[in-house]
Order: structure tokens, then C-alpha cells, then sequence
């Protein structure tokens, strides 16, 4: 039974780490962006709820009413301020978001300083649902997926079933008509980003009620979402949760052989998948 | 590559121009001034100047890379950290001379760098950047994992290693700084005379329009691999040559992202990508500013993150990308003019760039 456990944790494990990726390949599917400072900004939400937490005396969970509108609002306003400008070119935008994910890092550093912190969501954080002495189901990391996997279910609605989404479709297809028809492109990035930020912000959130976090925790959490993302394969949002699912699953193998070894596993997974199938595993463009 | 890259018969590229000329006569000064440095004997500028040319080198491969190859890495601390480990490893295990060392970590370093390409390369434009990072994290923790190569807390250098390179303590440090400096300009001189090869002309075809230069036969993928071992196998001399002064190596400070590729990029983003004296000028804007703000290590990358993104937004092609296409400067012999050999008077038949 032991090792069903381990496959389930894992499995409860990768829908955050999709929804990280589903946030990255939103950005990418629209404006043809790869945000370097993607992490940095989940780990800017998970300070943004510890002190709207500490100010005003709630839970984690309650705290995402604030953090998810703030920090969607945030992404807008990052995008037509800053981002919008470094679209087009192949370098530009790499590297803008690069400087931006070190002056973020270097500026929580500052404010915050090394120390680690975690979200404390309280009792919850012990329930769990025991099947067999050595399997049980933590109701927070069920919660966590369950969430995970009505966002993803939701983004898809959203493509399909709205206008904005239809916005979305056809700024991706091609900005130059979309523009024709009256579609504000740098509207709809702003709001493509401020979107991908509310997503991950909710991951952001989960993710430091699991784990501590601290300023330079950033980079390891884009890379989770990026392995996500090419595991799963590009512009698939299901695949995205096969990918984190996929991640979850050989860190949680991985820690399981080694404690100093699950980010190794799921790092050898992901290039393994790169070598093997290098279109992912449920591609929705076929090369 | 076929066809284009000969003259017609009776005409023939040339390379220089007076401005190119003019620079080639100023690096030669500089170079023989830079040479004569450790006879002042001024410990602390010569430290400061070995820092310098470890970055110049550093930043230039990265500026092959990025600026030419079209390949953004932010890996590249990988072969840092690699050249780093090769050179303590050799000298522990089989007590190689670190002279020694320096070839043996480009090799590791080259070699190593192909599997890696091999794999990074179906991964297209921003993903391999991400790509490159994941290999380099890769690296670090299964440095921290493998007792053998001194785990977490790293190995250090023993002294009978460093007197090897030379007894007396002045002598050690002239032969390090003449070290640095010497592979500081081999990574310049590589550089230029690759893109003065057929090579050259090809990766300056991919960085301009890689359709183009794809429907011109060129085979992008190779070249790309090509240039990407180069600069690794160099990057890990130079890393190697880094950590030999440095004395002790741990995983920690050998694949650090912060101590080597974030200032790659900053300094060949300041000072101009796919321009051989972007790098050059970039590292001198960061020492300068260094010496200037050095207080607080995060207020100065801050800074320093302000400044490239600023650049990045104004002025794509850097400072002296701007000031160069501003004045028609080069200061290395890299253009191509096609000139008329034969005639009596050479009259330049198309200028290209």
C-alpha cells in the first residue's frame, strides 16, 4: 500500500504544479511570451497573502479573495506598462523578463529578507482520510487538486465558450487580423496576463501553505511549470495536467529512493520525455 | 552552406576598414599595456583586472551564443562549475598539474556539452533558454549528491597544488593574471576569426533572418551545435582557470546562476548583443558601476536589472550596437566588402556588412 501512497501524493502534488504551467503556456499561446519571471511573481503572491493574512487575520484560502483580484490587476498593468513594449523580437522579451525575475528576487530580498516562511492554513493542514495505516489522503492536498482541476477545466471553458476566450484564439492565430477586427491586442495580452497571474496565484498560494518559500524560490517553481508544460505538450491544456501530473510523480518516486532526490528525478523525467518524445505527450499541433 | 561564400573571379572580400584598422592598432596597445601590468606590482588592480578578463571572456561566449547562434542560454553556469570541478578533481585524484587542467576542463566541458546540445536543441527558441536551466540545475544537485566530489560543502585546494604553478607568492600571481588576460583575448581572437569563416557568415545569417539563412542552405541546427560546444568547452576553461584562483569550489558557488550567467547577460545586454565589442564595453560599464555602488549586492543587480531592461526597450542592440551603427565603428575586422582585385584602382563593388 506504501506505494500506492507515494503515487497518490504524487499525483495530488502535480495539479499545482499544472497549474503553474497552465499559466506559462496561457502567456505563450497568446503573445508568443515566455515569462522568465514567472515564478518570481507566483512567489510575489504567496508574500502579497502572508501579510494580507497577517492584516487582516484570516486563513489562506480566505486571503485568495484579496491576492487573486490584486494580483490579477498587477498583471495587467505589468503588461501594458512594461512587457507590451518588449513584444516582437525574439531576444527582447527573454531577456526583459529575465532582469525582471533578478530585480524582483533582489527587491523581495531586500524587503522580506532570506528568511523561509509558509502559509499556515491551521487544524486543516492534519485532516486526513485514513484507508490503511500506511496510505491516507491529506484533505488539503486533495482540495488542492480538486482545485487545480476545476481551474484547468475552466480555462478550457473560458477558450471555448467566451468571447474574450475567442479573443484569445484569435489574437494567438494571428495579431496582425485580429487587430483588424477590432481587437485590441495590447488589451488582450494585458488581460491574457492578468489571467495567467490569477491562476497562479491560486497555485502561488497553495504551494507556500505546503512548502516554505523564500525570495530566490522563484526559478525552481517556473521550471516545475515549464517541465509541465513540455511533458504534457505544447498548447494542450489536459496535457499540461498530464505533465504536472507526470512531475509530481517522479519527484514523489524520487524523494521515495532519496530524500536529496525528487527535483533530480523529476528533472531526469522531463529530459527523458524531451528525448523520447520531445512533442510531448499529448501535443495539440503535430509537428 | 553552398554556394555564395566564394568572390567572383577577380574580385575578393575584404575584411578591414580604416575604423577597423584604427581598433586593431588600439587592442594591440591595450594588449601589450594590459601585459606589462603585474610589473607595478599592484596586487589589488591586478585582482580587480583578472576579474575583468574572466567576465570579458565569460560575457563574449555568451554573446556568441545569444548575439550570433541565436541561442539564449541561462545554463551556462553549468560549464563554469564543470571547468571548475574538472580542475580541482584532476589535481586530487591524479595530482595533474592545473596548467594541465585548463585543456582537460575544455575537453570535459566540450564533450559533456553534447549530449546536452543534442537535447536542448528540439526545444525551440524560448523553451531551450528554460531548457539550458534545467540542465544546469541538474548539475548542481548531483554535485550536492556525490560524496566523491566532495558533496554540499565542496572541496577545497591544496597548497601543494597552487605552489606547483610557481614558488614565490608574486611570481604565482603574475603568471595567474597573465592567464586571465591571455584567455581573455584567445576568446576574442576565436570569436573574430570564426565569423570571419564561412561559419561566421552563416551564424550572422541566422541571427539576421533564420528562414532566410535556412532556404540559403544553410544547416541551422548544426551550426548552432557547433558554436554551442565551442563556448562551452571555452566557458570551462575559463571557469576552471576562475575557481584555480578562487582555492575552494562547492556546488553551491560553482553552478550559482547569480555569480555567473545573470552577469553574463547583463554585462553583453549593457554593452551590446551580437556585437564582439558589446561584451567588451559591457564589462567595463560593470566594473565601473560595481566600484561606484558596490554597497549592497542586491541594490547593485537591481540597478543593474533597471539598466538592461532599459536598454533592452531603447536601445535593442546595446550601447555600442547604438553608437556603432550611429558612427559606422568597428573596431575588429569583421566587415565584408567585396573589392576588385585586379583593377588598378580597388573600388569597393558592394558594401555587406
Amino acid at each position: 500500500m506504501e506505494i500506492v501512497n507515494i503515487l497518490v501524493q504524487g499525483i495530488l502534488l502535480g495539479g499545482l504544479y499544472a497549474l503553474f504551467a497552465a499559466g506559462l503556456s496561457l502567456i505563450f499561446g497568446v503573445m508568443r511570451l515566455v515569462n522568465i519571471a514567472h515564478g518570481d511573481l507566483i512567489v510575489v503572491a504567496a508574500y502579497f497573502a502572508y501579510f494580507t493574512m497577517q492584516a487582516l487575520d484570516i486563513g489562506p484560502f480566505t486571503s485568495l479573495i484579496v491576492v487573486v483580484p490584486v494580483i490579477a490587476v498587477f498583471g495587467y498593468a505589468l503588461q501594458r506598462g512594461l512587457l507590451n513594449f518588449a513584444l516582437g523580437d525574439d531576444l527582447p522579451p527573454l531577456l526583459v523578463t529575465f532582469g525582471l525575475s533578478v530585480i524582483i528576487q533582489n527587491v523581495l530580498l531586500i524587503l522580506f529578507t532570506h528568511d523561509s516562511r509558509r502559509l499556515y492554513a491551521g487544524p486543516i493542514e492534519m485532516v486526513s482520510w485514513k484507508f490503511t495505516p500506511d496510505f491516507a489522503i491529506g484533505i488539503l492536498p486533495l482540495i488542492q487538486f480538486v482545485v487545480a482541476v476545476l481551474i484547468i477545466g475552466g480555462l478550457q471553458l473560458f477558450f471555448y465558450r467566451t468571447r474574450i476566450g475567442r479573443n484569445f484564439r484569435a489574437t494567438s492565430d494571428d495579431p496582425a487580423i485580429a487587430q483588424l477586427m477590432g481587437i485590441e491586442n495590447r488589451h488582450i495580452f494585458a488581460l491574457a496576463m492578468a489571467l495567467s497571474l490569477a491562476v497562479v496565484a491560486v497555485a502561488g498560494v497553495f504551494i507556500a501553505v505546503r512548502t516554505t518559500f523564500n525570495p530566490f524560490y522563484g526559478p525552481q517553481l517556473l521550471i516545475f511549470g515549464f517541465e509541465a508544460v513540455i511533458m504534457g505538450g505544447l498548447g494542450s491544456l489536459w496535457g499540461t495536467l498530464a505533465g504536472g501530473i507526470l512531475l509530481g510523480l517522479a519527484q514523489a518516486i524520487g524523494g521515495q529512493i532519496n530524500v536529496g532526490l525528487p527535483f533530480t528525478a523529476g528533472h531526469v523525467v522531463f529530459l527523458l520525455v524531451l528525448f523520447l518524445r520531445p512533442q510531448g505527450l499529448f501535443p495539440k499541433v503535430s509537428s | 552552406m553552398t554556394g555564395g561564400s566564394k568572390p567572383p573571379p577577380g574580385a575578393k572580400v575584404v575584411h578591414s576598414t580604416i575604423a577597423s584598422r584604427i581598433g586593431v592598432a588600439f587592442w594591440i596597445v591595450l594588449v601589450a599595456v594590459l601585459i606589462a601590468i603585474p610589473y607595478w606590482r599592484d596586487r589589488q588592480a591586478m585582482r580587480l583586472l583578472t576579474e575583468i578578463y574572466s567576465f570579458v571572456a565569460l560575457a563574449s561566449l555568451w554573446n556568441l551564443l545569444a548575439g550570433y547562434a541565436g541561442l539564449v542560454s541561462v545554463g551556462q553556469q553549468a560549464f563554469v562549475g564543470l571547468g571548475g570541478y574538472t580542475l580541482y578533481l584532476c589535481a586530487l585524484w591524479a595530482g595533474v598539474n592545473p596548467m594541465l587542467g585548463l585543456p582537460l576542463a575544455g575537453l570535459v566541458g566540450g564533450l559533456i556539452s553534447i549530449p546536452i546540445v543534442v537535447l536542448l536543441l528540439k526545444l525551440r527558441g524560448a523553451y531551450f533558454t528554460i531548457g539550458s536551466w534545467v540542465v544546469a540545475e541538474l548539475f548542481l544537485q548531483i554535485f550536492q549528491l556525490v560524496p566523491a566530489v566532495g558533496g554540499g560543502s565542496g572541496i577545497s585546494l591544496p597548497a601543494t597544488v597552487v605552489l606547483s604553478i610557481a614558488k614565490s607568492r608574486s611570481t604565482r600571481e603574475s603568471v595567474i593574471y597573465w592567464i586571465f588576460l591571455a584567455l581573455a583575448v584567445a576568446v576574442i581572437g576565436v570569436i573574430v576569426i570564426l565569423l570571419r569563416t564561412r561559419y561566421g557568415l552563416a551564424l550572422q545569417a541566422i541571427r539576421d533572418n533564420e528562414t532566410a539563412a535556412k532556404s540559403n542552405g544553410i544547416d541551422v541546427n548544426r551550426a548552432r551545435a557547433v558554436v554551442f560546444v565551442v563556448a562551452a568547452a571555452a566557458t570551462a576553461i575559463v571557469g576552471s582557470m576562475i575557481f584555480l584562483q578562487k582555492l575552494s569550489i562547492t556546488p553551491f558557488s560553482a553552478f550559482s546562476i547569480n555569480d555567473w550567467t545573470v552577469n553574463m547577460i547583463f554585462i553583453t545586454v549593457i554593452g551590446g548583443v551580437g556585437r564582439v565589442e558589446g561584451p567588451i564595453l559591457g564589462t567595463v560599464i560593470y566594473f565601473v558601476l560595481r566600484e561606484f555602488l558596490a554597497d549592497l549586492a542586491s541594490t547593485y543587480l537591481i540597478i543593474l536589472g533597471v539598466v538592461a531592461i532599459g536598454v533592452m526597450l531603447k536601445a535593442p542592440k546595446g550601447i555600442w550596437g547604438h553608437v556603432a551603427d550611429r558612427f559606422g565603428w568597428q573596431l575588429f575586422p569583421l566587415a565584408r566588402r567585396l573589392v576588385r582585385a585586379v583593377q588598378p584602382r580597388a573600388e569597393p563593388v558592394a558594401g555587406l556588412v
